[in-house]
């Protein structure tokens, strides 16, 4: 499928590294497969020039580990940098994306792009209609698993009676980043492993 | 210079996306080259720039250093494709077995290297002395499969068992002490699992962050509960409907509408399977207890009368116990009606105990066999006396320095050697345990993995949804199956060397084909656990296994005398005298003065007493440092509380523009900022 990190030039690669993930063979790894898999989802004329093409959403949501995923829309919309806001990816996106979900980004950083993807209108605070829509992804699409209203108003309640603490009625940054700051489970599982 | 070098530090932890940071590397790249060289001055200069690029070598050969122990990790790749598909609570298990297999590698390199190979090497080789020889009796069918599968001839006199080892104090050219180093390394692998347990607890406990568990309950379960890692649309359909499960549950029980009737029948329920679980245990109990004694019937009948069962009674009972009981309990809790939560501690707690009652029993008996062999002991050693005056009788007068006869080590009247018979024992026990894992695990599973596929195609109800189906990964089992065989390792080790060895074998055999079992055979399971919780769990269950293992060893260690004549310490009056002698002959006088001081209780006493004292001071130092950080917490509410009411004030004017919420937050935040510190002095100063 093409070269792959030979095409990088290798201080661009310890670039990389230092501004994302760790290990520099784990990385030339990484890369090779993280090029391979975008350059697959590309289309056959953008292949030669990787640096600045990108790839639509749809073709990114064929992907394994995104397949299953409830977020996976919000994910490309979080990580995409086109303008045209469509979700698409560049390689450089792809490239953040994989290490915001890697082993060794730190929970600053985790609980910074879990907020932006839960946030669904992208006001910057997690309202009611925001966590509605959060609870109705995480119960699925089937009917029989849906939360009835009162149960999801009952649930949102409670929530914000936990996380909120300046009782404004939403969940700011730094109120759900002390909520996830105190949760073991958080970091091993918002973890993505091509 | 310094604060670009800061900057490109911290770059890694920054969510900004990558266009940003890239240009923001490169700048403060180019600004550090430029203007590090230029603050040495003159002759410093050039030593400043060495000391630069020796720095940035040494960083990149810790980076690559890291990069190999990663690359070195076994079995990544396995353990991550089993966490995509059936979440990490499965996982878990694995990640487990993964961290016994190390401290296993550990044991059995002290064990090889300290004590097998010397004596190997070094040592007088086979045939040289009674302990190292098969009797004459025996030589017959030494060789045999069923012989040697049994850990008899061959086998039993060989570097695996402790009978082998000659008492002499220093072998070969290198003077080893040989006794030394095995009462040592005795000792040092229990101490080494120890200091590796506890060093694992601690470690978790830090990550756990400590302190409220429940505090955060609904958020946690809406912000942290998905999985990233799965991969398979079964698996997430089956978290969604745990999630929702999860979801309604909580929600019912923060509402408080228990259903109150009936609490009498639920209460006499689960007296009476409390009850049915005693009988249980107690019914296995008796049962190991009187397999035991038939066993010893058999022996004293002589073991040739009969056949594979009754020789192996012992070791098939426990096993097949250990595998049916379980079930039973399963069956028994369902009249209890518990929360699964809670109904699955009650269940662990059940095994465990049935695990320990039936391991207590098999060494009551043990004992039993140890104080026979003992007497017969003394029998042998009367015989000794005799068969050695008749070897003498009338070719030597009496009273003279009698030049010794060559005799074939086959020959010699040999005393029963109960530490090989103990070490043989657990060696067969932990055998049989595995066979039983590896043919349950096949039938169990995959069988019934084979029928239901199969038969389905002609069998009356749906097998795949209905009675059998496939089954699920019994995460808390396994676990609990590997912690009490690391158990019987750690009891056993003492005996028989060659344990580590064994269990190292087994441990890399079960990685393997647990594995493929249950890619295999194994559907997701429909109740999703969290695995957090459960790891210090599992980790106390170990230490406490740890403790009650090696205290058996230990009872024999200190109050039973060692046989006379097998193993490293024959001819002492008990095993720890070697360490008296060591300290006697091998050491300057004033070592053995110092130390002999330093033993004595009345020294000793006072220093626990210190030490419980420690303890004390710090547990009551701790609890009042978690009261100290509840109540900074609720502190920092109020403090927030009343900023938000006076920016209120202040920005009613900004909430009508209709850019509201997001100025309070930011506002708020920045006065936080500047308020932070000042509630951060308040408790550093409420400490010192």
């Amino acid at each position: 499928m093409g070269a792959t990190a030979s095409k990088l030039p290798k201080d661009q690669l310890s670039e990389y590294q230092v501004t994302n993930l760790t290990g520099y063979i784990y990385l030339i790894e990484l890369f090779s497969r993280a090029h391979k898999r975008f350059n697959e989802l590309l289309e056959r004329e953008d292949r030669q020039q990787i640096g600045g093409s990108r790839v639509p959403m749809n073709k990114i949501l064929t992907l394994p580990e995104l397949k299953s995923n409830p977020f996976r829309r919000r994910i490309c919309q979080v990580f995409s940098t086109s303008d045209l806001r469509d979700g698409s990816l560049s390689f450089e996106d792809f490239l953040d994306l994989l290490s915001a979900f890697s082993d060794s980004a730190t929970l600053e950083i985790k609980s910074h792009y879990a907020f932006r993807i839960f946030d669904f209108d992208d006001d910057g605070t997690l309202d009611t209609g925001d966590l509605e829509k959060l609870v109705n992804c995480l119960t699925g699409e089937m009917d029989n698993t849906r939360l009835t209203s009162e149960e999801m108003k009952q649930l949102i309640n409670n929530i914000l009676e936990e996380s909120d603490i300046d009782k404004d009625g939403t969940v700011n940054l730094s109120e759900f980043q002390h909520v996830i700051s105190r949760s073991p489970d958080f970091v091993s599982s918002f973890k993505i492993v091509l | 210079v310094d604060e670009r070098k800061k900057l490109i530090a911290t770059l890694r932890g920054k969510p900004w996306p990558m266009r940003k940071k890239l240009p923001t590397l490169r700048e403060s790249q180019v600004f550090v080259e430029k203007y590090e060289g230029a603050l040495g001055k003159g002759r410093g200069r050039r030593l400043y720039a060495y000391k630069v690029m020796m720095r940035k070598k040494w960083m990149k050969f810790q980076r690559d250093f890291e990069n190999f122990k990663t690359a070195c990790i076994p079995w990544e790749m396995k353990i991550k494709e089993i966490e995509s598909h059936f979440g990490s609570s499965v996982a878990s298990y694995f990640l487990f077995l993964r961290w016994m297999y190390g401290i296993n590698m550990i044991l059995f390199s002290l064990t090889f290297g300290l004590v097998m190979v010397p004596e190997a090497l070094m040592a007088r080789p086979y045939g040289s002395i009674p302990r190292k020889t098969v009797p004459r009796e025996e030589q017959a069918n030494a060789m045999d499969f069923a012989v040697l599968w049994d850990f008899g001839g061959y086998a039993k006199y060989s570097v695996l068992f402790y009978g082998y080892y000659n008492n002499q104090r220093a072998i070969g050219w290198l003077k080893f002490r040989m006794p030394l180093s095995y009462f040592l390394v005795g000792v040092g692998t229990v101490a080494y699992s120890y200091m590796v347990v506890i060093r694992t607890m601690a470690r978790n406990a830090k990550e756990d962050g400590g302190g409220d568990d429940t505090s955060f309950n609904f958020s946690w379960k809406i912000f942290t509960s998905w999985d990233y890692l799965i991969g398979n649309t079964e698996t997430a359909d089956n978290k969604f409907a745990s999630i929702t499960t999860s979801f309604k549950e909580a929600i019912v029980e923060e509402q408080e509408s228990r259903k109150d009737d009936n609490i009498h029948l639920t209460r006499f329920l689960r007296v009476l399977a409390n009850f049915l679980v005693l009988c249980c245990l107690a019914g296995s109990g008796y049962l190991i207890y009187f397999v035991v004694r038939r066993s010893q019937k058999f022996a004293l009948e002589g073991l040739d009368n009969y056949g594979w069962w009754e020789r192996n009674e012992v070791n098939m009972v426990m096993s097949l116990l250990g595998m049916f009981c379980p079930m039973l309990f399963d069956v028994i809790s369902t009249l209890e009606n518990y929360h699964p939560r809670i109904a699955l501690q009650w269940q662990l707690g059940r095994i465990f105990a049935l695990f320990l009652g039936n391991l207590y029993t098999f060494i009551i008996a043990l004992m039993d066999q140890i104080n026979l062999k003992r007497a017969e002991e003394e029998k042998v050693k009367f015989n000794m006396t005799i068969w050695q005056a008749n070897l003498y009788n009338g070719t030597l007068p009496e009273n003279s320095t009698a030049i010794p006869i060559m005799v074939d080590p086959a020959d010699v009247p040999r005393g029963p050697c109960w530490e090989t018979m103990v070490g043989q024992e657990f060696v067969r026990l932990i055998i049989s345990d595995t066979m039983t894992t590896y043919i349950t695990l096949l039938i169990g599973d995959f069988l019934r993995a084979v029928l239901v596929r199969f038969l389905n195609h002609c069998w009356c109800w749906d097998l795949e949804y209905g009675f059998p189906s496939y089954s699920e990964f019994d995460v808390s089992g396994n676990v609990l199956g590997l912690i009490f065989n690391q158990g019987m390792i750690w009891m056993g080790a003492f005996y028989a060397p060659c344990l580590p060895a064994l269990n190292l074998l087994r441990l890399h055999v079960s990685m393997y084909l647990q594995c493929w079992a249950v890619m295999c055979c194994n559907v997701p399971q429909e109740r999703v656990f969290k695995a957090s919780g459960s790891n210090n769990f599992y980790m106390a269950m170990l230490l406490v296994i740890l403790f009650l293992s090696t205290l058996p060893a230990i009872y024999t260690i200190v109050s039973i005398p060692p046989s006379f004549d097998c193993g490293p310490f024959s001819g002492k009056s008990r095993m720890f005298d070697v360490i008296q002698e060591t300290l006697e002959t091998d050491f300057p006088a004033w070592f053995g003065k110092v130390f002999s001081y330093a033993s004595n209780p009345g020294l000793v006493l006072p220093f626990l007493l210190l030490m419980v004292l420690a303890i004390y001071y710090l547990h009551s130092t701790s609890k009042t440092y978690k009261h100290a950080n509840l109540e900074l917490k609720k502190k920092l509410q109020a403090v927030i509380f009343s900023l938000h009411l006076k920016t209120g004030r202040d920005s009613a004017v900004r909430t009508a523009s209709g850019s509201s919420f997001h100025h309070l937050g930011a506002s708020t935040e920045n006065i936080l900022d500047a308020r932070l510190p000042s509630v951060i002095h308040e408790a550093v100063t409420a400490f010192t």
